[in-house]
């Protein structure tokens, strides 16, 4: 019984949380276009929206932007600091400034010869560190509740959160590392099952970034995925890469398929995930801002309510995807990294794992 | 009408926040490993352990309330036994002394009666003997009167010597 009201209200509070996120989101999406003055163009606006930005731009108008500091590295001027609203004139147009230009939401260099490597703390980066500055908060606090009250129930934020760490400890990371390992992936797991979710939330908020939705992101997410592999990977790992056992001997030398196969499957993995993150978080903005784009396009009031009822059937949809996704990454994480430290007795169990994975 | 659908700066990685990006999840990383994930774990498993700990107490009180409930159950039936062991032996016991009594009363009775049955004969054997011997003595006692009687003469004694001595010669 316990179980269904908590259950009833939680559901309960996201349908509140979806249906203020899509009247607010309606709210902005109604600014942006209005203040266009010109013709509407919902490609650009949903790019707009998804791309990465040198400000984070809450409304039009006065004060409704938040500039953030540009970094740039170049080898003949060393570091530059200097902030965004620098490109932007008194009437929010955009100027040129210090050899830099805007370019459809990008910085460039003036000059085509110099090179420079671009560090800025872009709305990504900075909604990047405010999830994480909740992440911290949020799991540090729950930390010294354990530490305060050990061995007892659990109480508030604490027993929220509980189920989802012992989700990953118990559904993640043993069956998919085994018994005897997992323990040494555990705060990665976790780190990397929060961190998408809690960006992935983040990311619906109406104006927020689009931090896990982002190549760049999810390309470090499976880098450091790939390095923790690479780095743990046993004998067991690359005999079954170059030299497969119960594979015709013909196969691994004088026409070596397999271990080509299995090489490009090193890097295939992480790629899968970086590309199915990001394409889902991604897909999920383009379609609640292209239902959205719709009452624009009509420029009618009728299309409204419509919109906003698959909007909001999008959205709550996307709940479910932010924390599905972190579940997916975490989980095929995971596998990868039990087929990497697996011992070789069970070659058949492997196998089993990576296929799974595949699908 | 113009749609950008698909921007390539969508699907380009950018250096700067890949940067940014690695240093803030390993700071992350390593913040929570230490602050959060460690503690939370080690609470975590702590607490199962304790919960096991005290479940398993609980299943060994119980086995242990069955154990005693069966013992206590065995010392009844022992003591059941023993006391229907203890009547019975009581029944066959006073069965015992009963058939031993009557056994020894009737061998009692039998030697009442065999020594009765044997004073009376002696007392028999005595009573005729006396009379045997009183008759005899009367007899004795008679026959002398008679004889003094008889040989009172001379005459009568020579006869009777005169008799004996004629049943010698004819001996």
């Amino acid at each position: 019984m316990m179980a269904i009201e908590r259950f009833n209200k939680i559901f309960k509070g996201i349908t509140i949380y979806g249906i203020v996120l899509v009247c607010l989101f309606g709210a902005f999406s109604n600014a942006s276009a209005a203040d266009t003055g010109e013709g509407f163009d919902p490609g650009e606006m949903i790019m707009h929206h998804i791309n990465d930005s040198y400000e984070w731009e809450f409304w039009h108008g006065p004060y409704g932007t938040l500039h953030l500091p540009v970094i740039f590295y170049s080898a003949d001027r060393g570091l530059e600091i200097f902030s965004s609203s620098r490109f932007f004139n008194d009437e929010g147009k955009a100027v040129e400034y210090n050899g830099y230009f805007y370019d459809h939401g990008k910085l460039k260099v003036l000059d085509e010869e110099r090179n420079i490597y671009d560090f800025s703390i872009t709305k990504n980066v900075f909604s990047m560190f405010i999830s994480v500055a909740l992440l911290l908060i949020l799991f540090i606090s729950i930390a010294n509740k354990y530490k305060k009250n050990p061995n007892s129930a659990p109480k508030g934020i604490q027993s929220a959160l509980e189920p989802f760490i012992l989700f990953v400890r118990d559904d993640i990371a043993i069956p998919n590392i085994g018994e005897k390992k997992y323990k040494k992936f555990m705060p990665f797991l976790l780190t990397l099952f929060f961190f998408i979710w809690i960006n992935n939330l983040l990311g619906l908020l109406p104006g927020a970034a689009n931090v896990t939705g982002n190549i760049s992101v999810t390309l470090a997410l499976s880098a450091m995925i790939l390095i923790i592999i690479l780095f743990n990977a046993n004998k067991h790992y690359w005999q079954h890469i170059f030299n497969m056992p119960g594979v015709p001997w013909w196969l691994k030398t004088v026409l070596p398929i397999i271990p080509i196969v299995e090489f490009i499957g090193i890097f295939t993995k992480p790629f899968s995930l970086m590309i199915r993150l990001f394409a889902n978080i991604t897909a999920g903005h383009i379609i609640i801002l292209s239902l959205f784009s719709l009452i624009f396009l009509f420029e009618s009031f009728a299309v409204g309510p419509l919109s906003v009822g698959f909007a909001l059937f999008m959205n709550l949809l996307e709940l479910l995807i932010a924390l599905l996704q972190a579940f997916i990454f975490t989980l095929l994480s995971a596998m990868y990294i039990g087929g990497a430290v697996e011992e070789g007795h069970h070659h058949e169990e492997g196998h089993a794992d990576v296929k799974k994975a595949h699908v | 009408m113009k749609f950008t659908i698909l921007d390539v700066a969508l699907v380009t990685p950018e250096i700067g926040l890949i940067f940014w990006m690695t240093l803030t999840f390993l700071i992350v990383l390593f913040l929570l490993k230490k602050f959060a994930w460690t503690p939370i774990m080690q609470a975590l498993k702590d607490r199962e352990e304790t919960i096991e700990g005290a479940l398993s107490q609980a299943q060994k009180a119980k086995e242990e309330i069955a154990n005693l409930k069966s013992q206590n159950e065995q010392l009844l039936k022992e003591a059941r036994m023993e006391r229907d062991k203890i009547i019975s032996d009581a029944n066959t016991a006073s069965k015992q002394i009963i058939e031993k009594a009557q056994e020894e009363a009737k061998v009692q009775a039998n030697k009442i009666v065999k020594d009765a049955k044997n004073s009376i004969e002696a007392e028999k054997k005595a009573a005729l003997t006396e009379v045997k011997n009183l008759v005899a003595e009367l007899s004795i006692d008679i026959s002398e009167k008679i004889l003094r009687e008889k040989l009172s003469d001379d005459k009568s004694q020579e006869a009777l010597v005169g008799k004996y001595l004629k049943d010698l010669n004819v001996n």
